[in-house]
């Protein structure tokens, strides 16, 4: 399943509720307001990278540009564009927006 | 009119005015719509105090690039701030410490406050008004 999350982590709860509940092996893409859990220093940063055991991370890249985060992603978390963004939705059998 | 005149109907009463700023660029509509109310405010001579916190400090980014999610890029109006005579921007520790951010990400110039300054700041306000 591919999860993907929109909301900052230090505003709301579904990258919590998203990590806690994705089965191994599951894709996380962040998008708009969530792009900030991955990037360095952040307070959910510890939280990505221990769910990089388990789970495959992507951000959205214009999101990242858009905010200023593009130099500051987390080892690790894959960067996609739109174009790659259409990819993991076709290549997953199934999604789940964490609204 | 005469400025005595304005005094007389009470128009000339300045107020400590705070905009708080506690949500993120782009991903909702508060951060731009909070920096509009604040520039029409500055028409207004109040004492205006523009506060950045929580998720808030990020609107204060550099090297914002909205192309690729074609939005405007805002960020570079908090530098004409100055140009309408509102010169007190803070951001608190705790979220620059929370975000990895220091005052060199910033694109303006900020007085960082230690969560003591911050609630005295708020407290002394006839007016706060939050985004």
């Amino acid at each position: 399943m591919l999860h993907i999350v929109n909301k900052s982590a230090t505003e709301r709860s579904t990258l919590d509720s998203c990590l806690r509940l994705a089965t191994k092996g599951s894709a996380v893409l962040l998008i708009e307001d969530a792009v900030y859990a991955a990037t360095k220093g952040s307070a959910a940063a510890a939280k990505i990278q221990a769910a990089q055991a388990d789970l495959k991370i992507y951000a959205l890249g214009p999101d990242l540009a858009a905010r200023g985060m593009a130099g500051r992603v987390l080892d690790g978390v894959n960067v996609v564009d739109y174009g790659g963004f259409v990819d993991l939705v076709a290549e997953h059998s199934n999604c789940q927006s964490w609204l | 009119m005469s400025d005595m005149d304005m005094d007389d109907d009470g128009s000339g009463i300045v107020k400590k005015f705070m905009f708080l700023n506690r949500k993120a660029p782009h991903g909702t509509v508060y951060a731009l719509e909070g920096l509009e109310v604040v520039l029409i405010t500055a028409a207004f001579d109040q004492d205006v105090s523009l506060v950045f916190t929580d998720d808030g400090v990020y609107q204060l980014m550099k090297g914002m690039d909205t192309k690729g999610i074609e939005v405007k890029d805002f960020s570079k109006t908090y530098r004409a701030l100055e140009g309408y005579d509102i010169e007190k921007l803070y951001v608190d520790k705790t979220s620059m410490d929370a975000r990895g951010l220091t005052e060199d990400d910033l694109i303006v110039d900020v007085t960082v406050l230690s969560d003591e300054e911050m609630k005295n700041l708020m407290a002394e306000q006839d007016v706060v008004i939050s985004f």
